[in-house]
């Protein structure tokens, strides 16, 4: 691509203690385009995303959004730089319901200028943008005052994803997003990336599903023991290749 | 029934107001949200019954349970942020005798309202450390608090020598404790006041879903951004400042600064917070449910000291109370 990638991370290793979890991994990210990161279990996905997303800072390496090079120390940061991630943990807050966890440090307040300083919340206001958010992405929570604690193991994913879709402007992480859906939500959230991609969105998938791969992604980086060992645009490859690639058995170097 | 409301919903966009209060009542715990305020309403009858003849609903009695209550609630409220946090604020009671103190050295020479600003900045100051400790120096916040407890009483045991300082101001007094509006006691509103600020601060502040967040699961808190330390530390504060005003109340109400003053109240204070409704260990909290918890610890031990029991028996009876209810709202919590 001649373009400047929305996100490029070149040569990040990381270690914890004596396991290297990734070792000179570099991958660019594509307005536009979505981009597959795939790996078995513990090739060190959700490491990478974690050090994008500013939760782990790499041992080595730099990242550039839109071309400039940021250390990203923190997920305030991230997200200042357009980041936005669902990860494989989720990260939404049992106790908090619906609208209040797509809006958590990203709170509407009123009163003016006072009611911003002390953080005044207007729940009105965020419960009406949040269901016209959902509704819109077309993910339906049973009620928005419930606490997301009290909602299955789907629909706070759909929580976490609706939030990241609906902040997330220029780049947007997603670590096994689809894990706890049903085969309808599942195709909710393909329709979800395909829509972010036409708009311009620069999208990491990570998932172990490779129909979902090929439905979607025009890119596939694979992972074996936190080395990159393929990199591979969408269409050229049949699924047997990716499970090749991702056992190990084979790479393109 | 959550099909239905799935499709309710997605035919109508936003349920009505009751629809959505009847939904969550039933998917949030329910009826065991409310324990709190039943088992109030339980022991203020049971004793109305059996302490009749020992005047426990005259109406000095009841002040009088007002007035006990009063730095028990307002300390109930500053804890239930610090657990909300996921911290816990052992040095309470000391920081109410350090606050009652300051407070008692400075109203003399420089007016109650110096007084009350220096008592609350030295409680600032001690919730800071604890924080800046707690979370700086990766120390579980009990050990910090419980040390600062030492340190803090230590300090107030040296600062008069064991005694007492004497408080000559009617207006700090009358304001915090002694006087009142018209026949409601100043305590009463103090009560109110500081409940209704907690309130509004932990479910109407961007701070206090903050705290919340942090207490449930901070790396969550973190990765959408929140400065989870700086909250710790804010939770710590507020817990510090609010004993701090207890101090101030029971300065003005006893019209002294002491050593010793607050140096029990610990127990009952995470007692009433925890009987209130609020997680031990973080992430779920009330202030209206602490305050509650006050008033019913309040109303506990009022209603041994009339039924005629020696201090002895008294501690002991309190201690079993206490347990006893800590032990009940746990195991409700655990279900819901
Ligand atoms: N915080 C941590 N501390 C220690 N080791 C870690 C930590 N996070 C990850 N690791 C290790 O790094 C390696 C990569 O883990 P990572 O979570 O990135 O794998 P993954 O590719 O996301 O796997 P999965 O598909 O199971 O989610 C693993 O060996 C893991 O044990
Ligand atoms: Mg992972």
């Amino acid at each position: 691509m001649s373009t400047t990638p929305a996100l490029a991370a070149v040569g990040i290793s990381k270690s914890f203690r004596a396991v290297q979890a990734l070792k000179d991994v570099s991958i660019e990210l594509h307005h536009g385009r979505v981009t597959a990161l795939l790996g078995d279990n513990g090739a060190g996905k959700s490491t990478m995303v974690k050090c994008l997303a500013g939760i782990y800072q790499p041992d080595a390496g730099s990242i550039f959004v839109e071309g400039t090079e940021h250390r990203i120390n923190s997920s305030r940061h991230a997200r200042e730089l357009g980041i936005e991630t669902v990860h494989q943990a989720l990260s939404v807050i049992d106790p908090l319901d619906v609208a209040e966890n797509l809006f958590l440090n990203r709170e509407k307040t009123r009163g003016g200028w006072l009611g911003e300083r002390i953080g005044l919340l207007d729940k009105r206001r965020m419960r009406e943008e949040c269901a016209a958010t959902l509704s819109g992405l077309d993910i339906r929570i049973p009620s928005l005052r419930r606490s997301v604690g009290s909602l299955s193991g789907g629909q706070r994913q759909a929580v976490a994803i609706g939030r990241a879709v609906a902040w997330g402007q220029k780049i947007v992480l997603l670590d096994e997003p689809a894990a706890a859906l049903g085969v309808e939500q599942t195709q909710r959230v393909l329709d979800l990336i395909a829509n972010m991609r036409d708009q311009g969105v620069a999208v990491l998938l990570i998932t172990h599903n490779m129909d979902r791969v090929l439905a979607v992604c025009d890119q596939a980086i694979v992972l074996y023991q936190g080395r990159k060992c393929a990199e591979v645009d969408v269409p050229d490859v049949t699924k047997d290749d990716l499970v090749s690639f991702i056992t190990g058995a084979r790479g393109t170097g | 029934m959550t099909r239905r409301s799935i499709q309710r919903q997605a035919s109508t966009g936003l349920p009505s107001p009751v629809e959505a209060w009847i939904d969550r009542y039933r998917h949030d715990g329910g009826l065991r949200r409310f324990v709190v305020y039943f088992a109030f309403a339980l022991i203020l009858a049971t004793f109305s019954i059996i302490l009749h003849d020992d005047g426990f609903l005259s109406s000095s009695n009841l002040l009088n349970i007002g007035r006990q209550a009063a730095p028990i609630a307002v300390m109930a409220v500053g804890m239930a942020f610090a657990l909300a946090a996921g911290e816990i604020d052992l040095s309470v009671g000391s920081v109410v005798a350090l606050s009652s103190l300051v407070a008692a050295e400075m109203v003399g020479n420089h007016g109650f309202l110096v007084g009350l600003l220096a008592a609350l900045g030295a409680s600032v100051l001690v919730g800071l450390v604890n924080g800046l400790i707690t979370v700086k120096v990766r120390i579980p916040s009990f050990l910090v608090t419980l040390g600062m407890l030492g340190i803090i009483s230590g300090i107030a045991r040296n600062w008069n020598d064991l005694q007492s300082l004497p408080i000559r101001n009617d207006r700090f007094s009358g304001l915090f404790g002694a006087g009142g509006l018209g026949p409601v006691s100043s305590l009463l509103i103090w009560i109110i006041v500081v409940g209704g600020l907690g309130h509004i601060a932990l479910h109407h502040l961007r701070w206090g879903r903050h705290v919340l967040s942090t207490g449930a699961d901070r790396d969550a808190a973190n990765a959408v951004g929140i400065n989870t330390a700086r909250v710790k530390i804010s939770a710590l504060v507020a817990s510090a400042t609010a004993a701090g005003f207890a101090g101030v109340l029971l300065a003005g109400r006893l019209s002294i600064g002491r050593h010793d003053l607050g140096e029990d109240y610990l127990l009952t204070v995470i007692a009433a917070v925890v009987i209130g409704g609020t997680n031990l260990f973080g992430g779920r909290a009330s202030v209206i449910g602490a305050v509650t918890g006050a008033l019913i610890m309040a109303m506990l031990n009022n209603g041994l000291i009339l039924m005629g029991l020696e201090v002895a028996d008294q501690r002991i009876a309190r201690g079993v109370i206490i347990i006893l209810a800590v032990a009940l709202s746990m195991r409700e919590a655990k279900e819901s």
